[in-house]
């Protein structure tokens, strides 16, 4: 199909679906983890959580659909990998279940406690993704010790590397620097200066930090077209935060996106034609070929992804656009849940 | 130990995702026909069922996605050569479940809580609606999944690759197993949503809170869980045949039927033992478990000692039999709750007859009880499905034992197992004491429609915001 062997293509794909990924649910994990820093008071922390509020599950679905994907294209990576990352997973699904319902649960009770303890819970769930999944990919880029059978044979610690801790860094960065700016762009009035104001300081972090890692995979992984890639999202990176000092947030965000498609598109790159690579035994590196399910289901899910896909970017395309306004503070209605349970007088001392 | 560890595992979670997922598929498409009635009829009282039932729908639908995700993660994680063998079948649906389905029902269920003041009335009626077909879709994905575990159908074992193969996408998409478990599913979660909005109405109703309101939902809830029983009933029967031809094991098992009979009785009750050993004493019909098995009251039903006979020269010597005790006790778990449930709405129709208010004490107290008599019945259900396959992962194909993961131990595996039971714990508690204190709080009064026409500029809140 188009020239491409069918395992390409579904490289290709996986790589797409990982970029969509982290471009939009990479805000909303920003959004999630500046919640209590932006928002000052109540109204704000709403303001702040409803700019995310009818995006971040459909969001999260792109994670599920890449999982899925490279559950059916590449059986044996989906195996090794998620075998192999088996306890950083565990903290990422809880991290994820948590945000979830914390998002959901947090204005059903009106009661300060209870939204304090959720908001603790949406900031922590929000940036231990973010950092994590930098750990994971660059790990990834840099192969891990699998066995000749593409079993992994090193431990949680293993995945805590030097390179791995700085894509961690990484990602964290970025994804709250682009989480300041879709604040910024959805917001008004204090509440925008503030996440422009931060979106500035968390920029003059991440750029040497994004510069550092995206310079240690080109030299360490990259190929020679990578240079490209890595060398658009330093530069797009640095544009995001020269735009935001001009408070000109919605090309900051369109730059702060490009940034992370430029490294996702330098890590897949980077990694190709091998999807896991063996630090230990070169027999146990996974690729699109040894990984990949028959042409026969390939060629399947091909056909279903090339007609499907157009329509759900079309209709997220249009959700993006029927929640496109900025929101007041006077948007946010008055709480809505219920009232705190009477609580037993304390005993005083 | 692992293995032990990681079955253990695989079941807390599946049966706790299960628990949520029936209600939200019920849930969304009465909900849609509510907002439906609102659009048409423009009478308020559908307005107010439709957000009543919508907010305990999505308190309920959240738990539901935060714990799926957890589904899809575990075949890799716990059961990661299961996945290299089946993941060149068994992926293609979960992938398509989550491009068609998860997308769908995110996206416009996203649109339908924050679009009221936002979307014309019919678009945002549409999105619920969308919202609902895409649970409907995500079920048959996954169902054709499991059903493809059940009965691998357009495949086989490759030598070469050591793993199974797709030949036949379309026949793993139409296999009468996933036909059967499908309809089976979704007239259940159909039932559960009926039982769900009746023992919260008949609740409201003994108090005499919003009557009507609350007598309109009983009434829905009523014929639902009518509809849904008579369905419930048919398509079990499709599965008992389908599953005695395609797994007879499961059959035996199911009545603890050591030997094979013509015709076959069922026994509604055992005291003693289920091993075939000793003499049991039971209440038996007659004739039932032939015709639920084969459709003629006559017919043969295979017994776990022959059929075990049978696997043994098609397979190789080992055991293929399933826990009996828990075959045999969740299948009649399974059919009790279902026809209780059943039982409890023609009682409810006959109450309700000719605008009387069904308020006496037993009824109110019977219907809140009956919320977990399809909980139960579809936890069972499942637990009997997937443990009466036992040995197998893959019926015929690949054993459970062979599926697990060979680099994740015990430790790890038992680390998981204390993490995602500790937290589903607390995810249970808090979700249950929302559920309840939203249910009876009753619906919220309308809002005072805008006596002028407010200018563009004037400053008006968003109707719903987290």
């Amino acid at each position: 199909m188009f020239g491409l062997a069918l395992t390409d293509i579904w490289f290709l794909l996986i790589a797409l679906l990982w970029t969509g990924y982290f471009v939009l649910e990479g805000f909303d994990f920003g959004v999630g983890s500046l919640l209590t820093l932006l928002g000052r008071d109540e109204t704000d922390r709403r303001r702040v959580v409803n700019t995310i509020g009818p995006l971040w599950d459909g969001n999260e679905v792109w994670l599920l659909v890449a999982g899925g994907a490279t559950f059916a294209a590449f059986p044996e990576w989906y195996a090794s990998l998620f075998s192999g990352f088996y306890l950083a997973l565990l903290i990422m699904l809880v991290a994820l279940i948590g945000r979830g319902v914390a998002f959901e649960y947090r204005g059903k009770v009106d009661d300060d406690a209870w939204r304090r303890r959720w908001d603790a819970v949406i900031v922590t769930t929000s940036a231990v993704p973010a950092l994590l999944w930098g750990v994971a990919f660059a790990n990834i880029v840099a192969g891990v010790p699998l066995d000749a059978q593409h079993e992994y044979t090193g431990t949680l610690l293993t995945l805590l590397n030097p390179y791995a801790l700085l894509g961690g860094l990484t990602t964290l960065l970025v994804f709250l620097l682009h989480g300041a700016v879709f604040v910024a762009l959805k917001t008004d009035g204090d509440l925008r200066v503030r996440a422009h104001r931060t979106a500035l300081r968390l920029g003059v972090g991440a750029v040497p930090v994004a510069a550092g890692f995206l310079v240690w995979t080109e030299l360490a992984h990259g190929k020679d077209w990578t240079i490209l890639s890595a060398g658009l999202a330093a530069l797009a990176l640095v544009g995001a935060v020269l735009l935001v000092g001009r408070q000109r947030e919605g090309w900051a965000f369109t730059l702060t996106a490009l940034t992370i498609v430029a490294t996702t598109v330098t890590l897949f790159g980077s990694l190709y034609p091998d999807v896991l690579p063996s630090s230990t035994d070169p027999a146990g590196t996974l690729t699109t070929t040894n990984a990949a399910s028959t042409p026969y289901t390939l060629e399947i899910m091909t056909w279903v992804a090339l007609a499907v896909t157009p329509v759900v970017l079309a209709y997220q395309a249009w959700s993006y656009w029927v929640f496109r306004r900025r929101l007041t503070r006077d948007d946010i209605p008055p709480a809505s849940g219920l009232p705190a349970r009477e609580r037993r007088p304390e005993v005083r001392r | 130990m692992a293995l032990d560890l990681a079955r253990w595992q695989f079941g807390v979670i599946t049966v706790y995702h299960f628990l949520f997922v029936p209600l939200t598929i019920g849930l969304s498409l009465l909900v849609a026909g509510m907002q439906t009635a609102w659009v048409r009829t423009g009478d308020e009282r559908w307005l107010r069922m439709t957000k009543f039932w919508g907010k305990l729908f999505l308190i309920n639908f959240a738990m539901g996605v935060v714990t799926g995700i957890v589904q899809e993660f575990q075949f890799g994680m716990n059961w990661s050569d299961y996945s290299r063998f089946v993941g060149d079948i068994f992926g293609a649906p979960l992938a398509i479940e989550g491009l068609l389905a998860f997308f769908l029902e995110s996206t416009f269920l996203g649109l339908w809580i924050f679009g009221w003041d936002r979307l014309p009335k019919r678009v945002h009626l549409a999105t619920i609606w969308l919202a609902a077909i895409g649970t409907m879709l995500s079920a048959y994905f996954i169902l054709a999944a499991n059903s493809w575990m059940q009965h691998p159908v357009g495949s086989a074992v490759n030598p070469v690759t050591g793993r199974a193969e797709l030949h036949d996408f379309g026949a793993v998409l139409t296999n009468s197993t996933a036909v059967g478990a499908f309809t089976h599913t979704i007239t259940a979660a159909f039932l559960t949503a009926g039982m769900f909005i009746l023992g919260i109405s008949a609740w409201h109703l003994a108090r005499h809170n919003e009557v009507r309101v609350f007598r309109s939902s009983l009434r829905l809830a009523l014929v639902t869980v009518l509809i849904a029983g008579v369905g419930v009933i048919v398509t079990g029967d499709l599965q008992a045949r389908l599953m005695t031809q395609q797994q007879p094991m499961k059959m035996a098992a199911a009545e603890a039927l050591w030997n094979t009979s013509s015709p076959a009785s069922f026994s509604l009750f055992t005291v003693g033992s289920l091993d075939g050993s000793q003499e049991v004493w039971s209440i038996r019909v007659p004739k039932v478990l032939s015709f639920m098995a084969t459709g003629d009251p006559d017919g043969t039903v295979e017994g776990i000692n022959d059929v075990q006979r049978a696997e043994e020269a098609r397979f190789g010597s080992g055991d293929y039999t399933p826990n009996v005790p828990i075959a045999y006790w969740t299948f009649r778990v399974m059919i009790g709750f279902g026809a209780l449930a059943l039982l409890l709405a023609l009682a409810g129709l006959w109450m309700q007859r000719g605008g009387r208010v069904p308020a006496s004490r037993w009824f109110t107290w019977a219907a809140l009880a009956g919320i977990g008599f399809p909980v139960v019945a579809n936890s069972v259900g499942w637990i009997f499905t997937e443990m009466g396959r036992q040995p197998w992962a893959v019926y015929g194909t690949l054993r459970t034992a062979d599926g697990v993961s060979p680099s994740v131990g015990p430790a790890t595996v038992a680390t998981s197992l204390i993490v995602f039971t500790l937290l589903y714990g607390v995810l249970a508690v808090v979700e249950v004491t929302l559920l309840v204190r939203y249910a009876r709080k009753g619906p919220d009064p309308l809002p005072p429609p805008d006596e002028a026409m407010p200018a563009e500029s004037a400053p008006r809140p968003l109707a719903v915001a987290y």
